[in-house]
């Protein structure tokens, strides 16, 4: 009897183990999660590592069908190629301004609305949050070509106005996106605070800046980031704005812009800069620009993924 | 008397100065909203009705009718460009979707490095845009390499031609297209978290199995995000970078046969378009109060 209670017993502990029970998850379930969460992470990661595993390859190792994965030896000439081809630094530091500077109004224009949305009740609110949304929702395609013809009247053509403009009248990239982050954090800020700095004389100004907003900091970061990454990322509306293939005497453009004039700027890029005409382009050196203009972001996000990730939940979209 | 009047006085001046406040702060936006949404639109729709020359004097305009519409509904490569658009996204949501809140779901369990994990799958937002996307699609990153699209090209050889090629593209492009949800992936596991785990134990003491937890605990608190998801993805595929439809448009744009009016029309037909898309998920994920009360009603029944 006391044999079959402890036979009963270790077998019930293995279904235990196994499968779990109300509190804790088997085993079985967690190989079942884990290998389905490893496998399609790797899918996810598995571009980039392509990517950089032909980024390193020499010609004859592209060419090699043998050669599928591992390179038989790293060849660093491709990102020597890809960096002049690319103007590395000059872009670099050009982008950073088509990025940083609407990135600051634009944060700033949508706070400001979302603020009055979420402090102030008054007249025609309802109706200007439904113009919130609708303005998310009609594709920008459609206002691009009267836009376009407005910035030329006005000289924003191939300036960084074209970009300046519109965030700071809070219509840049998404900025309904980040007018709705801010209208939601806002809501949650008691009123009684912003009340009690009244009473001790604080204008409205005054405890929009130095009351509200420090307690939005993580809304701002958010902001920030997703506004600096989107901005970082427009490839079509840089090219439309700031003009088409003139971009590199004005100085304006971005990594993404030069990508994809990576293969016709290659020949003539490498002949200035060695005095050689180069051999012809292959995938190496195309993936390596590839890596290079992913490169800053990439590093941004390795720093910063928590902020990133943990977006989502300080912005409130799931609603409160 | 008097002293209740001027008190009255005295707070509508604040809910006048609260009101003047609120438009200070608004005023950039709703400038912006004026002159570069609201304008701009009027305007865009006045040049679809037209043709217009681009000339030294500035922009000509012959009034053209509906002609730049009937022209565009006979532009092949137009149509061609939006229905495969339209099937893409038909098909493509739901894929994303569904993907996404699968994640989610196996990231809200207890998971070691669940931040390592939500980060690789974040990554793609970072840095997927349209020129790097092309590139990797260049030497065939897009795809598992163990996905073998000629045999699904096979299998699927029943369908008719039009069915099919979006089928086979979605398997052939299917890292690409999983790249996409990485926002969504967050806001069904930020849904998600919300749940209490008070209500899982409530549930199972009262002898709910895991698969009726999901039907009654989980899925009414993720419906909600289901269409906001659903409405994010179609958003983010109408305006992305390797949307052939965008390229179309800037081409007729530019192009001096075309013009800024045939490609505002374009623009109008498109943007009816992802609005009609965007009413379908509406449509079909909204919530539905006589479907709720039905479904307690039946559950009431079986109970008592």
């Amino acid at each position: 009897m006391v044999k079959m209670l402890s036979r009963f017993d270790s077998k019930d502990k293995i279904r235990k183990f196994a499968f779990g029970n109300r509190d804790k998850n088997g085993l079985v379930l967690n190989i079942i999660v884990y290998t389905l969460l490893i496998s399609i992470g790797f899918v996810f990661l598995f571009p980039i590592l392509h990517m950089f595993s032909i980024s390193i390859m020499a010609p004859e190792d592209l060419l090699d069908s043998s050669v599928r994965w591992v390179p038989r030896r790293v060849h660093t000439l491709n990102y020597r190629l890809a960096f002049i081809t690319l103007d590395y630094f000059r872009t670099l530091w050009a982008n950073f301004q088509v990025a940083a500077i609407p990135t600051i109004l634009q944060v700033t224009s949508t706070a400001m609305a979302g603020y009055a949305f979420a402090r102030y009740d008054f007249p025609l609110k309802k109706l200007w949050l439904a113009v919130l949304i609708f303005t998310f929702v009609i594709p920008p395609q459609i206002t691009m070509i009267p836009t376009f013809v407005l910035y030329t009247n006005l000289g924003f053509i191939g300036s960084l106005r074209a970009f300046w403009v519109p965030a700071i009248l809070g219509q840049g990239f998404n900025s309904a996106i980040f007018i709705l982050i801010f209208y939601n954090f806002h809501r949650q800020v008691p009123a009684s605070l912003t009340e009690a700095a009244e009473i001790d004389g604080a204008g409205h100004i005054k405890s929009f800046i130095f009351i509200s907003m420090p307690l939005a900091i993580p809304a701002v970061i958010v902001a920030v980031l997703f506004s600096f990454v989107w901005y970082w990322n427009e490839t079509f509306l840089v090219n439309l704005f700031l003009g088409f293939g003139a971009t590199r005497d004005t100085n304006l453009t971005t990594l993404l812009l030069e990508l994809t004039q990576f293969t016709q700027s290659y020949g003539a890029a490498v002949t200035d800069a060695t005095g050689m005409a180069p051999d012809p382009i292959n995938e190496g050196i195309r993936m390596a620009g590839t890596m290079l203009s992913i490169l800053p972001l990439g590093i941004l996000y390795l720093i910063l993924q928590r902020h990133f990730v943990e977006s989502v939940d300080k912005a409130g979209i799931t609603g409160e | 008397m008097a002293e209740k009047v001027k008190k009255k006085r005295k707070i509508s001046g604040r809910t006048m100065r609260n009101w003047t406040y609120a438009y200070i702060f608004l005023l950039p936006w709703l400038v912006g909203f004026f002159v570069l949404v609201l304008y701009t639109l009027i305007n865009s729709f006045r040049y679809s009705l037209n043709q217009i020359r681009i000339t030294p004097m500035g922009l000509f305009f012959v009034p053209h009718g509906l002609e730049n519409y009937r022209d565009l509904l006979q532009n092949t490569f137009f149509i061609q460009n939006i229905v495969s658009f339209t099937i893409q996204s038909v098909l493509q949501t739901p894929v994303i979707v569904s993907f996404a809140l699968i994640i989610a779901i196996l990231l809200n369990g207890k998971i070691v490095a669940r931040g390592m994990f939500r980060a690789v799958f974040f990554l793609p937002v970072i840095i997927a845009t349209g020129p790097v996307m092309n590139e990797l699609a260049g030497i065939g990153a897009a795809t598992v390499p163990a996905v073998n699209t000629a045999a699904i090209a096979g299998a699927l050889s029943f369908m008719p031609s039009m069915m099919q090629g979006p089928i086979v593209e979605l398997f052939g492009q299917l890292i690409m297209i999983l790249w996409n949800s990485g926002i969504q992936i967050l806001i069904f596991l930020a849904a998600l978290q919300k749940i209490s785990s008070e209500q899982y134990e409530a549930a199972k003491i009262d002898g709910a199995s895991g698969w009726e937890c999901f039907w009654k605990i989980t899925a009414p608190a993720i419906k909600p995000m289901v269409f906001l998801n659903a409405i994010y993805t179609v958003v983010w595929l109408a305006t992305g970078g390797q949307n052939p439809v965008i390229t179309q448009l800037a081409f007729f744009m530019h192009s001096g046969h075309y013009g800024y009016g045939y490609a505002s029309a374009a623009a109008w037909l498109y943007s009816i378009l992802v609005l009609l898309l965007l009413g379908l998920c509406w449509l079909l994920l909204r919530e539905r109060k006589e479907k709720l009360i039905m479904a307690e009603k039946r559950l009431a029944k079986r109970y008592w």
